[in-house]
């Protein structure tokens, strides 16, 4: 068995989808979202949700009509976890992804052979979009296992026909000796570890430009703003595309940028993109920032309606120079819940507050600042005294110390701790304001 | 008689504007200051203190919400020459008693060294044994 490429000359990967027009995109959103809404009704979650809202999958007969299927959320999967929400029986599952659930109950997203398949095609597309051909040889420096990230890319690569490296992440002077090695023109990293990549590169004296064959990096799965991101490119010497994915949707692959680099083109042959008001839950206008909210149109083992990402971004546009229509959206400009993305880590305030609470010393008030330092992303967490317990120095910084273990324990970041005398940080009517983002990248 | 006299150990932010409050409050409560000293890391300070009424301070202080401890410390009066407080410090040291920190001001002509050690009473077993004079809260009665 063998996979079919275009000409290594063609800009498509898939040039029939690609290429549609928007009348085109629409008329087989409407076909495909109809036969999704069908097939949920396998699933035992929407079919009562659908009988709830008092809606049957006859009643989807525009695009519009989407707007009268209830929204799904991220705490709908937690409380399905971990099969409740799937459509087709287990056994018809070849893989699971999982989120960490450090936030108490994991989220589990099911995939069928045909699932997987497709994830790999739109990775696959992506890859051929921004220029790359079976004869480059793609190296994947993100996490594996549960991360999608891992496998996402590693199946995408393979799928287009590259010799694909899965490096996986850490160990930068292997990573290094892998590219000069096997001759590396593709990278897929977080910013930051492109930029740690960078820095041990130097130390070893080796210059991206003159002994790497690099050309293309994809990053994602961490905010960076475009600044960085023309940092990035200036110091490696190629070009870096943004890429957005999440493990609801299947992973990444869900929209990354073309050649343009002027937003993300979202794949509307696999989702129905949605840009709401958080707070009202109504559409905005096209350039307007709202929540991201996504229909899966092609899963089989679990498709999840109108799914609210939490992201906020923006439509930029439905036409594009490099001659796809599909929706293209603005880089991630953050979140509508509190969730923070540090350095590829998803991590919630709770998380901090719950290994703050265990320490007796410790006041209830606490602040976590975010910012960016040259190119690292960088988390202090202020946390008040309940009593002065000593007067003595060290007993304090051994604290310091203390608490700052037990936050890389949960969060696997080392986060700067300062302790401050109680009274100290703003206390706020109603909610309290607990994180403040002062990374480059949103402004 | 050898005795230890009653500091105020006070937890304040490294932010301009902090020492004000503290400060402030001891003016309210006409509490005068003796001596005092700020210890400081990049982003706390503790600023230790005697005063004339220590436990009073200590109520006002803590009613106002402020992070401030009663700490025991020893305060040796010591001849205001040359070479007086090296003594001093010889005959702790050679007794295996660590300073934590010290500081020094003068008090009606004569030096005297606030300590707090990691051997309080062997500390005041040297004092006495060297015929040190060790002040009491009484000495700095105004």
């Amino acid at each position: 068995m063998s996979n079919i490429f275009p000409n290594d000359n063609c800009p498509f990967f898939n040039e029939k989808m690609e290429t549609m027009t928007r009348a085109e995109i629409e008329t087989l959103q409407l076909k495909r979202l109809q036969a999704t809404v069908r097939h949920c009704m396998n699933s035992s979650f929407y079919k009562k949700r659908f009988q709830e809202a008092g809606i049957a999958p006859e009643d989807i007969k525009s695009l519009d009509d989407l707007k009268r299927i209830p929204f799904t959320t991220k705490q709908d999967l937690r409380d399905t976890y971990p099969f409740g929400m799937a459509s087709v029986p287990l056994r018809e599952c070849t893989r699971l992804h999982s989120s960490s659930g450090t936030t108490g109950t994991p989220t589990v997203i099911l995939h069928t052979q045909k699932d997987l398949e497709e994830w790999a095609a739109q990775v696959a597309r992506n890859l051929w979009m921004v220029g790359l051909r079976p004869d480059d040889v793609f190296q994947n420096s993100s996490g594996y296992g549960m991360f999608t990230g891992g496998l996402g890319f590693q199946y995408g690569a393979e799928r287009m026909g590259m010799l694909t490296v899965p490096a996986a992440a850490g160990n930068s002077v292997r990573q290094i000796k892998f590219i000069t090695d096997f001759g590396t023109t593709a990278l897929h990293a977080v910013p930051s570890y492109v930029t740690r990549l960078y820095e041990v590169m130097r130390s070893m004296d080796i210059d991206p430009r003159r002994d790497t064959k690099l050309k293309v990096l994809a990053i994602g799965a961490e905010p960076h703003s475009e600044e960085q991101r023309r940092r990035i490119e200036e110091m490696m010497g190629v070009k870096a595309y943004n890429s957005f994915g999440m493990s609801e949707m299947c992973g990444p692959g869900v929209g990354f940028e073309c050649q343009e680099q002027n937003g993300l083109h979202f794949w509307e042959d696999y989702y129905i993109v949605e840009i709401v008001n958080p707070e009202t839950l109504e559409p905005v206008p096209d350039g307007e920032i709202g929540e991201l909210v996504l229909t899966s149109l092609c899963r089989e083992a679990m498709p999840l309606l109108r799914y609210r990402t939490r992201d906020l971004t923006r439509v930029l546009g439905r036409s594009c120079p490099c001659g796809r229509n599909h929706v293209r959206l603005d880089r991630m400009r953050g979140r509508s819940d509190d969730m923070m993305v540090l350095r590829g880590v998803n991590i919630f305030p709770i998380q901090i507050e719950k290994i703050l609470m265990t320490f007796t010393e410790l006041a209830s008030n606490y602040l976590i600042t975010l910012t960016t330092d040259k190119e690292n992303d960088n988390m202090t967490v202020e946390v008040e005294l309940e009593e002065l317990f000593t007067d003595d120095f060290h007993r304090l910084q051994e604290l310091t110390k203390r608490i700052q273990r037990a936050l890389k324990d949960e969060i696997l970041l080392t986060p700067v701790v300062k302790l401050l005398p109680k009274g100290t940080l703003p206390v706020s009517e109603g909610k309290a304001v607990r994180v403040v983002d002062k990374r480059t990248v949103y402004q | 008689m050898t005795t230890t006299i009653k500091q105020l150990s006070i937890f304040i932010e490294n932010k301009s504007g902090t020492l004000i409050k503290v400060l402030d409050l001891f003016s309210k409560a006409k509490i005068q200051i003796i001596a005092s000293t700020i210890a400081d890391t990049q982003d706390y300070g503790i600023y230790r203190v005697l005063c004339s009424a220590p436990c009073e301070a200590f109520t006002i202080l803590k009613e106002n919400g402020i992070n401030v401890q009663l700490t025991d410390v020893l305060a040796i009066a010591i001849e205001n020459e040359p070479g007086k407080a090296a003594i001093a410090i010889n005959a702790l040291s050679e007794a295996g008693v660590n300073i934590l920190y010290m500081y020094s001001f003068l008090w009606q002509g004569r030096g005297v060294l606030v300590m707090r050690t990691d051997k309080s009473e062997k500390a005041m077993e040297v004092i006495a044994e060297k015929d040190m004079n060790l002040l009491s809260e009484n000495d700095f009665k105004i």
